[in-house]
């Protein structure tokens, strides 16, 4: 059984148990109000309503977890910073579970903070930065599954949509946009700064991000996730493209902005980069959809090089697939926690001189591999 | 575009203003503002007796508040001619020493943060705290010690304090190896270190930067070597020195000073003779000047007091190593990119308490 179909039993037994009401109250009324039930009974059995509302409640499905990991991925930074750092991390709120529940805590401060918009800020566009941050970083989850059985982008039968990969980053590339919106918007020098930082930084990481991307398309035959999984029954990709994992890992660093290259909001010179202004949950948001763009990294590392949800069949697909997205999130924290920033200059010269040759290196390695049959599944 | 970095910014380290004038990222000119600390300490020492400075001269540094109040022992010791014994001196050679590893290590961490690494910050911090133990035993608090006397120091050495002390100078040299590694080996601190902020030795004579920047420029130029005080002259240590003048250099000579200042509290306690550690001090200080400069971490420190006869000063001066150092900000700002205004300025180690008096 998969998600749309688990999904689809759920809305089929509430609209028939809903539909019971109406139809009772079309019986009883007069005939001008009992048509008018009969007809809302007949329109919410209807096959259309239906499978709308089947992907409304799977949409809910991947957005809960999302959120649940999110605040696991928290945590967990938090956690292990500590350890890097000599300190506990969050302890007292929720004693039992490791302080796990300090996360709750703090989104409820940030829920009664009161939501200050600068005087002279651009309301609209103030206003619309943190939805289109949040909304597309979002979106990046609608394509990647967590099992051939959890995800959303399916048809009926549970086939797989042929082009996730290209959604998913380009998804991924909206963010960028709504950072240079609340820079703009905001109306305050260091913010304006953070956000020209965003555009110039998309600049350097995201053509070595996609050329990696494109060589495990090319390896894999596929631009479906579930086909690139496929693909890697025999052997990860992490092995043949290992390069490519390198100029991944870095390109994701670039793109969710974790410590080397969180030139936008460097609170060192720019106090915060371009969130200074906003406030209580705004801000909140912001901070939960970074980690929620790192949770979208792991999980498209794991997909496109660690072997997506294979492993030995002792632990379910999904807890793998989890397990190895965890595992790029530790990786890239640590990184975060023990690098210094890089400057703007710098990360431009990174991306252009360094990763872009590796990736076209690895683009090379790639076609080669195709060309010779090997490792393509 | 004119960018205030200050009053309230996470790049001062204290409350001032770096007026930045940027084309885009560039920096086309600068222009350090300082005074918003100012509590007019010269003009409350006029009217407070000599001893009762000694608190007060210790509120000019946050950072290593030791050396400000030895400097003002040191000088009203000039004024009234008083011999310090010589126990007296060693213990404050090994204090001054650890205050100079505590304030770079103060320096260090707030010099990893500035460059967006969370944990330099922490371990630095962490290890101050081994030496700022060591100094609340000795002299009951932790940021203004209230430690030395005119004429000696406050209390003797707790029992076992100088057996602490070496056990502190090793555990703090083997996290120097560690601090070594950890930000040597890391390229992005290469990066954002090395050309940058250049200050040629011209400059620096000519603008009147002391302490870590001017020997960062390729002068060899201390107190402690050049102008001997207190017991340096017996000590054996080096100046340490760099020729290229830019943010690593600076950083590669606070870190051999500290190395330094390991060994010199090793030879510190070793010779430090048994006797008195304070000799009684005269009520009023006669007509007169008495002047005292010392090598602070952060540059040199310089005092001048007026007496006139009674027991309160007529006039005392203080000469801050980080007012003069400061206004060199423009000539190593300017044509780099902003986000190297953190290195630079926090390569000054900017203490606002002493820079605004």
């Amino acid at each position: 059984m998969n998600l749309f179909q688990f999904c689809n039993g759920i809305i089929v037994w509430l609209v028939e148990l809903v539909n019971n009401l109406w139809y009772w109250l079309g019986d009883v009324l007069p005939w001008y109000f009992g048509d008018f039930f009969t007809g809302i009974g007949d329109f919410a059995g209807s096959h259309g309503h239906i499978v709308v509302m089947t992907i409304v409640l799977e949409s809910l499905m991947v957005i809960i977890v999302a959120l649940i990991n999110v605040l696991n991925f928290i945590w967990l930074d938090r956690k292990l910073s500590g350890r890097i750092f000599d300190f506990y991390g969050p302890y007292y709120v929720g004693y039992r579970i490791g302080g796990w529940l300090q996360n709750l805590a703090d989104g409820m401060k940030l829920f009664v903070k009161e939501i200050i918009v600068p005087a002279k800020a651009d309301k609209l566009g103030f206003l619309l930065a943190p939805v289109i941050f949040v909304g597309s970083s979002f979106l990046i989850l609608a394509t990647i599954p967590l099992s051939p059985n959890f995800g959303i982008a399916t048809n009926e039968s549970g086939e797989f949509v042929t082009a996730g990969v290209l959604f998913a980053f380009a998804a991924f590339a909206i963010a960028p946009f709504s950072i240079l919106l609340a820079g703009w918007s905001s109306n305050n020098k260091f913010t304006l700064i953070g956000g020209m930082r965003s555009a110039a930084q998309m600049m350097s990481y995201e053509i070595p991000l996609l050329l990696t991307v494109a060589s495990v398309v090319l390896l894999a035959g596929s631009f479906s996730f579930v086909g690139i999984v496929d693909a890697q029954h025999d052997i990860w990709f992490a092995i043949p493209l290992f390069i490519g994992l390198v100029v991944f890992l870095v390109c994701i660093a670039a793109e969710v902005e974790v410590t080397p290259f969180d030139l936008p909001e460097a609170e060192a010179e720019l106090v915060e980069g371009w969130t200074t202004e906003y406030s209580g949950m705004r801000f909140g948001l912001f901070m939960m959809t970074s980690y929620l763009r790192g949770y979208a990294g792991g999980a498209l590392a794991t997909a496109l090089f660690l072997g997506g949800w294979q492993g030995p069949s002792l632990i379910p697909d999904e807890i793998w697939f989890l397990i190895k997205a965890y595992t790029v999130f530790v990786v890239i924290e640590w990184m975060r926690w023990s690098l210094p920033r890089v400057r703007v200059d710098q990360i431009l010269e990174l991306g252009w001189k360094r990763l872009l040759p590796l990736a076209v290196l690895n683009l090379l390695i790639a076609a080669t591999f195709k060309t010779m049959g090997w490792f393509s599944g | 575009m004119w960018i205030n970095m200050g009053p309230q910014h996470p790049m001062t380290h204290g409350l001032w203003n770096l007026r930045v004038k940027v084309d885009g990222e560039t920096i086309v000119d600068a222009e350090p503002e300082v005074g918003y600390l100012h509590r007019g300490i010269e003009k409350i020492c006029e009217n407070r007796t000599y001893p009762q400075i000694i608190p007060l001269a210790d509120r000019l540094c946050y950072g290593s508040s030791l050396t400000w109040s030895h400097l003002y022992c040191m000088t009203v010791e000039d004024l009234m001619g008083v011999e310090v014994p010589e126990r007296a001196e060693y213990i404050r050679v090994v204090t001054l020493e650890m205050q100079r590893l505590a304030s770079h290590l103060m320096w260090l961490a707030a010099y990893a943060v500035d460059l967006g690494m969370m944990a330099g910050f922490i371990y630095s911090m962490r290890d101050r705290e081994v030496l700022v133990d060591l100094l609340q035993s000795l002299s009951g608090s932790r940021l203004t010690y209230n430690y030395p006397r005119i004429g000696g120091v406050a209390h003797d050495l707790p029992p076992n304090w100088d057996r602490e002390a070496l056990r502190a100078c090793n555990y703090i040299e083997t996290r120097l190896k560690e601090y070594e590694d950890l930000y040597e080996g890391s390229k992005i601190f290469m990066m954002r270190n090395v050309d940058v902020g250049l200050l040629t030795k011209e400059d620096a004579l000519d603008l009147g930067v002391t302490g870590p920047p001017l020997r960062a420029s390729g002068v060899r130029y201390d107190m402690r070597k050049d102008r001997p005080y207190s017991v340096y002259s017996d000590l054996d240590f080096e100046v340490c020195s760099r020729p290229e003048g830019d943010c690593f250099a600076r950083y590669r000579v606070r870190i051999d000073e500290m190395w330094e200042s390991c060994k010199i509290i090793r030879q510190a306690i070793q010779r430090m003779p048994k006797g008195k550690w304070r000799t009684v001090a005269p009520r009023n200080a006669p007509v007169g000047t008495g002047l005292g400069r010392v090598e602070d971490p952060r540059g040199e420190g310089m005092m001048y007091v007026v007496g006139d006869g009674s027991d309160k000063p007529y006039r005392l001066k203080i000469r801050s190593p980080i007012f003069i150092t400061v206004s060199a900000a423009p000539s190593m700002l300017v044509g780099y990119k902003m986000a190297d205004v953190v290195a630079i300025m926090g390569g000054l180690d900017m203490c606002i308490g002493e820079c605004d008096r």
